[in-house]
């Protein structure tokens, strides 16, 4: 329709690069304001206790501080809610700003320091004095449920999904496998730790908030009830937030009402020891899950009983990690019987929220755990039970009688079966299973693994977009999106290029600016490339309906007749005829247009993970030799950057798998408190992988056949090396915790 | 504590500032020089994001103090592009993908120009082990090995 | 993350640093040389010296000096020094291998050896070096210079008996003779990681037997050491794996391994048997 070339589909280099490449981001540590104060917060240094006193004389005499506050301060600014609405259950576990009267976790901020300077800042912050009893912590979500406060447990609600007859179903299997199996708490630790800005213009009765993410509208609207005054929030350069940063905390509050209170710019950036501490952690949940099949190995039935470890308070996200687990779980396999209860359970340790593929990089581990179990038990092939299993092409779209995240599950698209095929194929499944085998005989513990995984992206269930260009025909798209450094300018502009006919790098993108754009999504759970992206197709699409009317008149021509090619406009019949450019068309005043895109149900990508790896006997080191990564994006805007996120996200899979953990002592001490503890994958640790994009099953949803990439890579890591250990071990089921340390790993494999 | 007056040659030019000794060099060179490039991810020297090159030589400017820099030659990310032309290894990185949320990125870039500075021959063996100093969380490397081979294999 | 305040000092030779040591030991005074295990105790404020005396401007302190069969490492020899071999004998190669083990280049172009000596982790190559060769270390302070050595050098993880107005002014060790073998190995979870376990042996063969065996561990206990039991089983031995085995799990055993909730101390024996197997093996082939 316009273009020589169709630009989407085309690895086209990032319109973001070079900004950053010469140091010229704008990351919330580079911003300043004249005049501005910093903020430092005074953490709590117990896991639980009554809070006795507060002295805060010593920090507001020591040099260059402004103020001190302590929850008395900050007495009409509530709890922070969530984002979106959530069980009434979970209402009153939501956290202060500054801890009232209760310590919950190591690091809850119970006190704030208002300086000229951090360093200053700092030194006021150690001088402040809290006066504790300490109180029994509740440090593992299977344990009983304690007391969370007077009256109120620490098991906030009890989650229940099912369908079909599983009682039925389990009378009559032909074999029950049940397994325990745990997924270790860790998180997204990004390498820009978090940071917020705090302004406040007098005039206009306004705060704005600086290095704001992810959802800056939403985080808008909740602010704005919170301070009940106009707010407006920007996102800069982003340095990768995979779900932790963004979401609304005790900090953005705090900088916000301090710049209100103290009528000058207050500046707040974390440490990497507070942010190890401090930011939302993840996937820690211990499953009893059990799977009856029939004499061929057909699931008849899953079931699950899990513990979700949520941490000292609920956050903005509510329930919805362990709502997206159960949704999730059946993965892309047929469950003619489910059911899964979920214990939402309080400890005294980090708060918990949402990780690159939430509640899935867990459910997999737990499926596949569950398919390797059944093949073991029925002596066939673990390839051969999931194609038994896999839910056919010809049956899509496919509903499971499940919901999540407020939609139906309903599978739009899909060809398992091929795409386990191509995958076989690339991989080299059978020859690796053979030479593994060889040199197993030679005592070597080597084995291969698989896992197979439907993803969920695009949730809707609106969006919009806003195009526009000027008398110099350069194009703007603001858009209510955001960047968290996963090229969401680049996607967006392609897809405007290919819709408008120009060269996308004449195209500026605005996101996260919430004075630019009344409404937007963010950047979350990969909808952004489905729900923007297509917002912007329909902009752009209306633009260009306007621009070729107002062509029409001044060629002579009907808009049917002519088409825009690289900027200019041309007459379809002749296209070496008279043009004009798409500048001169839009005139002194330019032209701008609007798009919307709405849609009710998620598009459901889907993928494989196949790893080789070898045990160092000696060490329990685990050593990745090969690793494929297998995946249906229905349709790639830039498949340099749809595998950019699959290897990204694969090396947080691995980190997950083998190194990643928040660890706590019995006192609820944390232990991962620096980089030298916290581990995360060097370049040494992390393979060159193998990655198979295809576009086999595009997205009926939206008229760009788009499902999103974000979380692809990481979601079935865990399930992929634990199954690949398994068979290097010669020990099927062994791997029932991760991450797989080298001491859990020589433990299974002695006796 | 008292302040000393010290002058930082950073990219070939002189910044005359006034420090407590114990700030450190990366908070000296991005908020008294005001050259914000140059990040820190953990303040603790592991992460590498804070690298710059020092007498040749690639250090992390958050295991320095500011006033152990003074009259050394540091060159900071910002140093790299001549005008709007990208130095030769930005380029790169930016034809491989080699970055996404792009925090890391001025650390591998000053890494690795030092090494390839210091002995443009260097193996892949070499280069990955090199590359190991610094972390990224977001591009899973496989891309920044590309565009620094690229780099070499240019030079050659 | 940003340090407590301090007094800081950039004297130009040894003896005004020895002075302002011995003026600020009392209030926790700290030489700072690399900074590279210095500055980030201070970050994180568990280290915070009411004053820091830097002898980077110190350039002698730079020099590695070989003298009567010892080679005299400065207090500012940084590790890369090491990269290559620094002297002409088989400590030289020795020491060119362990350095390449040390964290990162980044961290090897500005730390010390002699930092590392002073810093005392128990994971840290140079002290195993230390420890295995029989280094001697000259520590000084206003009133004398004194030889320890390392047997005697420490004292628990991160202690050493370095006095609080001591400094190091050169660490000493011994040259090897000409024909012996060498090898190490230590694991790590990560590249550049702390070793949680790692190993040096050094001996000669004397018709074809094992003598003057050294095997010491570090990263295992909260000192390095030499373990007698082991180099006992080697001396007068044929080199072979069996032998090789056997020392090893002998120095396992002798261990009084250090635990943390990612190593009991069964997987901390285990990995000293693996780490000194590999050492001993690298004395026979470097790809062992």
């Amino acid at each position: 329709m316009s273009g020589t070339q169709s630009i989407i589909g085309r690895s086209v280099p990032r319109l973001e690069d070079e900004v950053l490449l010469k140091g010229e981001g704008r990351f919330a540590a580079d911003i300043s304001f004249p005049n501005q104060l910093h903020m430092r917060v005074v953490r709590a240094s117990n896991a639980h206790a009554r809070i006795v006193s507060i002295d805060t004389a010593a920090a507001r005499a020591a040099t260059g501080v402004v103020a001190v506050w302590t929850s008395n301060d900050i007495q009409d600014v509530p709890s922070i809610d969530f984002r979106d609405p959530a069980a009434e259950a979970l209402g009153p576990y939501r956290q202060p700003v500054l801890a009232h009267k209760i310590i919950r976790y190591v690091d809850e901020p119970v006190a704030v320091v208002f300086a000229e300077d951090p360093y200053l800042a700092e030194d006021a912050a150690d001088l402040v004095e809290i006066d504790i009893e300490e109180l029994p912590p509740q440090l593992h979500a299977s344990d009983a449920p304690g007391e969370f406060a007077s009256g109120i447990g620490t098991e906030p609600i009890v989650l229940n999904s099912a369908y079909g007859d599983g009682e039925a179903a389990f009378g009559s299997a032909h074999a029950i496998i049940e397994l325990d199996l745990t997924i270790g708490r860790h998180s997204g630790v990004p390498l820009e730790t978090r940071g917020a800005l705090g302004v406040y213009d007098p005039q206009k009765d306004l705060i704005e908030l600086f290095g704001a993410a992810k959802v800056p509208h939403r985080n808008r609207d909740t602010l704005m009830r919170m301070l009940k005054r106009e707010v407006h929030l920007h996102e800069g350069h982003v340095g990768g937030g995979f779900g932790v940063r963004g979401e609304i905390y005790p900090e953005d509050v705090l900088v916000c009402v301090a710049a209100l209170r103290l009528g000058r710019p207050v500046k707040w950036i974390e440490d990497r020891y507070e942010h190890l501490m401090a930011a939302n952690q993840s996937r820690g949940q211990r499953h009893l899950a059990k799977i009856a099949v029939d004499a061929e190995g057909r699931v008849l039935a899953l079931r699950d009983e899990f513990f979700h470890d949520q941490g000292a308070y609920v956050r903005t996200h509510g329930a919805r990690v362990p709502e997206l687990t159960m949704g999730m779980l059946p993965g892309p396999y047929r469950i003619p019987s489910f059911q899964a209860q979920a214990h939402f359970r309080l400890t005294n340790k980090t708060p918990c929220a949402t990780y690159r593929a939430p509640g899935r990089f867990e459910g997999s581990f737990v499926r596949e755990r569950l398919m390797d179990a059944v093949a073991e038990k029925l002596g066939i092939d673990r390839i051969e039970i999931r194609r038994r299993n896999l839910v056919s092409k010809d049956e899509m779209p496919y509903a499971r009688p499940l919901s999540t995240l407020g939609t139906e599950v309903v599978l739009d698209s899909g060809d398992y079966e091929l795409l386990l095929d191509k995958a076989l194929a690339r991989f080299g499944w059978d020859e690796a299973a053979k030479a593994t085998e060889k040199r197993r005989a030679n005592d070597e513990k080597v084995g291969i693994g698989l896992g197979i995984f439907v993803e969920k992206t695009g949730l809707g269930p609106t969006d919009s977009a806003h195009v526009s260009v000027d008398s110099s025909g350069a194009i703007e798209i603001v858009t209510g999106g955001a960047s968290l450094g996963q090229g969401f300018e680049t996607v967006m502009a392609q897809i405007c290029a290919e819709a408008l006919g120009v060269d996308y790098e004449n195209i500026s993108v605005i996101h996260g600016q919430t004075d630019r754009i009344a409404s937007g999504i963010g950047a979350h759970a990969s909808r952004a490339t489905v729900m923007t992206g297509n917002a912007v197709h329909v902009a752009a699409l209306n633009l260009r309906t306007k621009l070729l009317e107002a062509a029409a008149v001044l060629m002579q021509s009907k808009p049917d007749a002519l088409d825009i090619v690289d900027g200019q406009i041309i007459s379809k019949e002749n296209g070496s005829g008279p043009s004009l450019s798409i500048a001169a068309a839009a005139g002194d005043d330019g032209f701008s247009a609007e798009g919307a895109f709405h849609v009710d149900h998620m598009a459901y990508p889907y993928g494989i993970h196949m790893a080789q790896i070898r045990v160092d006997q000696g060490t329990g080191a685990v050593k990745v030799e090969r690793y494929l990564v297998a995946y249906d994006v229905g349709r790639a805007v830039n498949p340099k950057l749809v595998e950019g996120q699959i290897v990204g996200g694969f090396a947080q899979g691995l980190g997950g798998a083998l190194f990643e953990e928040f660890l706590y002592d019995e006192q609820g001490q944390p232990l991962s408190v620096t980089f030298a503890d916290y581990l995360i994958p060097t370049l040494s640790e992390v393979p060159e992988i193998d990655v198979l994009v295809t576009e086999d099953a595009p997205s009926p949803l939206n008229p760009l056949g788009i499902k999103g990439a974000g979380e692809a890579g990481t979601n079935a890591v865990a399930a992929a090396i634990a199954s690949a250990i398994d068979d290097a071990i010669g020990k099927p089921g062994a791997v029932t915790q991760i991450p797989v340390t080298p001491q859990r790993l020589m433990v299974l494999m002695q006796d | 504590m008292d302040s000393f007056d010290i002058i930082l040659n950073i990219n070939g030019s002189d910044h005359a500032v006034s420090v407590e000794p114990r700030r450190t060099l990366a908070d000296v060179i991005r908020e008294d020089c005001g050259l914000t490039g140059t990040h820190t991810g953990c303040e603790h020297g592991v992460c590498g994001a804070c690298t710059v090159i020092i007498d040749g030589e690639p250090m992390r400017s958050c295991l320095m103090l500011g006033v152990q820099a003074a009259g050394k030659s540091i060159r900071t990310v910002e140093g790299l592009a001549d005008g709007d032309a990208l130095h030769p290894l930005q380029e790169a990185f930016k034809d491989e993908h080699a970055l996404q949320c792009g925090f890391c990125t001025p650390g591998f870039l000053m890494l690795a120009i030092a090494a390839l500075e210091r002995d443009p021959n260097i193996s892949d063996e070499a280069l990955n082990e090199l590359l190991s100093s610094n972390l990224c969380r977001c591009t899973g490397y496989a891309n920044i090995i590309s565009a620094v081979r690229k780099f070499r294999d240019a030079g050659k | 993350m940003k340090p407590a305040s301090f007094r800081y000092y950039a004297p130009q030779n040894v003896d005004e640093a020895v002075a302002l040591l011995g003026e600020h030991a009392g209030e926790d005074g700290h030489i700072l040389a690399g900074g590279q295990s210095l500055v980030p105790m201070m970050a994180l404020r568990l280290a915070r010296p009411g004053a820091l005396i830097d002898i980077n401007q110190i350039a002698s302190f730079a020099e590695i000096i070989c003298e009567s069969g010892w080679l005299a490492i400065g207090p500012c020899v940084r590790h890369a020094a090491f990269h290559k071999s620094v002297v002409d004998n088989p400590l030289g190669t020795l020491l060119s291998d362990v350095a390449k083990h040390i964290a990162h280049y980044p961290i090897r172009t500005r730390g010390t050896f002699c930092g590392s000596l002073a810093h005392a982790d128990p994971s840290s190559e140079w002290c195993l070096v230390a420890a295995a060769l029989g280094a001697e270390i000259h520590a000084r302070n206003i009133s004398a210079t004194r030889i320890i050595n390392a047997v005697d050098f420490f004292s628990g993880a991160m202690v050493t008996t370095l006095k609080p107005d001591e400094m190091i002014v050169s660490v000493h060790l011994p040259l090897l003779p000409a024909d012996s073998v060498f090898g190490f190995a230590e694991f790590s979870r990560r590249a550049g990681d702390f070793a949680m376990a790692a190993a040096l042996t050094v001996y000669r063969l004397e018709d074809g037997r094992i003598a003057d065996a050294r095997l010491a561990v570090g990263g295992a206990e909260e000192d390095p050491r030499r373990i007698a039991q082991a180099e006992a089983i080697l001396n007068g031995a044929l080199p072979g794996t069996e032998i090789f085995r056997e020392a090893s799990k002998a120095a396992a055993a002798a261990i009084d391994p250090i635990t943390d909730v990612q190593t009991n101390s069964h997987f901390r024996r285990k990995l000293v048997h693996t780490i000194c197997e590999r050492a001993l093996a690298r004395t026979v082939s470097r790809d062992g």
